[in-house]
């Protein structure tokens, strides 16, 4: 059950990470996630069944989550359409797209085909037990695109994007193009959506493409949760760690919703109230924790 | 090296809300002035700024920098030459960010590439640069900008932007947010920068005195138009009364009304 909850967290976590670098960094609010996630699923599983090797699969889907999530950002540069309504709109194409990918059907199984979490379970068979090695192989991926995106955010063009959210005019008098940014960002964060579908769809031995739906709020809540861990910190390796343990910590939730919910009389079916009402506890609770903090410091200042 | 050739602006163009917010002005502004601008609230010392920065492009006329053509060039192509500070301190910093971040992505304008500037080498070149502000913020580098006051944040944007050299600065009342006490150290640090690196700036300001006593070129502008262009010992013969004596023979107006807002002390 725990290395479950681990494993599906860290899967989620780097579509987790890929949210929190549009909702929090960029504050571009980028629904394209819906369908990016199922996109990347697609062509993963497509990858396989027409004979690619597992990470040259990893690799399309990782392209494709990259320009979706470009495309949404020309529709928002170029065309002047809010970032929300960007996204709906690429999501609401992505649809069709994705099952135009899985040949014209909704859901498609991959039933004894090698992928990438089979050869890693034959290469290192014995050597980590069995019940553990989807864990630690886990483990290794998300750390090594933590790291990755942590060093790109300290390079200067992720430091620029950093002070985008929080100041675009900044950028503009830095001689900077936001809409490049823009555009590098929430492709960059689509890609990472994508490559957490394409293993989700690994990991589930099938790819849907209902598979996105309200990945957005399973996302926003885990960087929510993520965020209330710690305080407040202005470093990247932080914030990224806590996105990915905000993601194991919801999964973890859900878990319990899953398994445990008809105990008050819970249905799976209640599961997304539970989602919408999680994210409205945790921003009552960051607000009061921010009042608190705010008088906390007008009682020093008398 | 800057210059504006009968340029005007009309917004609401066709609405009842039209209005001609500058009229066809004629400005040069040579290599190394230090122009001051004055004027009442809807005088156009903004749509001036806005227009040279690039953030709105004029209706009629043109702009050129060093005779070369840039009406249409986009805010952020010519924030690779100018630099602009304005009222709001907040504008010019990310609070999210720590201070050396902030100092790495303002120290070289134009596009970021994937590489990391900020070494030890850089954060000391960074701190000696700091000392000069007498602020204390060398020692605070790691600290998130949120965690200064207007002030230090104003003096800090002017740090950054003298480093990035800029061809032109535009000071949009940079200091009008700021307590006095920090808009004095903040427009005394302004004028011992433009001189200690003879930045060619244009300063707009509401306080009549220091228009006079910065600067070797002073602007008034009134309803759109340029009413008023001194330099040299002309300008530095000025004194408020003057102003206001020229104001009043040239617009035939009282000046009264603007008393309260161009304030003289």
């Amino acid at each position: 059950m725990i290395e479950g909850i681990l494993v599906e967290g860290l899967i989620y976590g780097i579509m987790v990470l890929g949210v929190f670098i549009t909702f929090r960094i960029l504050d571009f609010p980028d629904l394209t996630v819906d369908g990016s996630f199922p996109l990347g699923a697609a062509l993963m599983v497509q990858g396989i069944l027409l004979g690619y090797n597992g990470w040259v699969a990893l690799l399309m889907a990782f392209v494709g989550g990259v320009m979706a999530g470009v495309v949404t950002a020309i529709i928002h540069n170029h065309l002047k359409v809010p970032n929300l309504l960007a996204g709906i709109l690429t999501m609401t194409m992505l649809y069709s797209i994705n099952i135009r990918i899985l040949g014209n059907r909704a859901n498609v199984p991959l039933l004894n085909q090698d992928t990438i979490l089979s050869s890693v379970s034959t290469r290192f068979a014995g050597i980590v037990p069995d019940e553990y090695l989807l864990l630690v192989f886990f483990i290794i991926v998300v750390l090594v695109i933590k790291l990755l995106i942590d060093q790109f955010f300290r390079t200067d063009l992720g430091m620029t994007m950093g002070a985008m959210g929080n100041n675009e005019q900044m950028v503009i008098s830095q001689g900077v193009n936001p809409k490049t940014l823009k555009t590098i960002g929430v492709g960059l964060s689509n890609g990472l959506v994508a490559v957490s579908g394409a293993f989700a769809a690994q990991y589930l031995g099938f790819a849907d493409v209902g598979l996105g739906q309200g990945i957005i709020i399973s996302g926003l809540a885990s960087v929510m949760i993520g965020e209330f861990l710690v305080m407040k910190s202005n470093k990247i390796g932080v914030l990224t760690l806590c996105a990915i343990m905000g993601s194991i910590l919801f999964h973890g939730v859900m878990y319990l919703g899953r398994y445990y919910g008809y105990l008050i009389n819970m249905t799976p079916n209640d599961l997304n109230l539970i989602k919408g009402l999680l994210i409205i506890v945790l921003l009552v609770l960051t607000q009061s924790r921010k009042l608190k903090k705010f008088a906390a410091k007008a009682m020093v200042s008398k | 090296m800057i210059e504006l050739k009968n340029t005007s602006m009309l917004f609401g163009a066709g609405t009842v809300n039209e209005n001609l917010a500058l009229k066809e002005i004629n400005l040069k502004v040579k290599e190394g002035d230090f122009i001051t601008v004055i004027g009442s609230n809807g005088a156009g010392k903004s749509t001036l700024f806005n227009l040279i920065a690039g953030t709105i492009i004029p209706t009629t006329g043109s702009i050129s920098v060093n005779n070369i053509d840039v009406t249409r060039e986009p805010e952020y192509r010519r924030a690779r030459y100018i630099g602009r500070i304005f009222q709001n301190p907040l504008l010019g910093t990310a609070s999210n960010m720590s201070l050396e971040d902030n100092m790495m992505i303002t120290y070289r304008k134009g596009f970021k590439w994937l590489k990391r500037s900020l070494n030890s080498k850089m954060r000391e070149f960074f701190r000696k640069e700091l000392i000069q502000l007498k602020m204390g913020l060398e020692e605070r580098m790691k600290e998130n900008l949120a965690m200064f006051s207007g002030g230090q944040r104003q003096a800090l944007t002017l740090l950054m932007m003298v480093l990035s050299k800029p061809a032109l600065v535009l000071l949009d009342e940079h200091t009008a947010a700021l307590d006095p006490k920090n808009a004095a150290i903040v427009l005394e640090l302004t004028d011992k920068f433009i001189k200690e690196y003879k930045l060619t700036s244009m300063m707009i300001t509401h306080n009549m005195s220091h228009a006079i006593e910065y600067g070797n070129r002073l602007l008034m502008m009134d309803k759109g138009e340029i009413i008023f262009d001194i330099e040299g010992d002309e300008k530095k013969a000025l004194t408020v009364e003057k102003l206001i004596a020229k104001f009043h023979e040239l617009r035939h107006a009282n000046f009264e009304n603007d008393r309260a807002l161009l304030t003289e002390e």
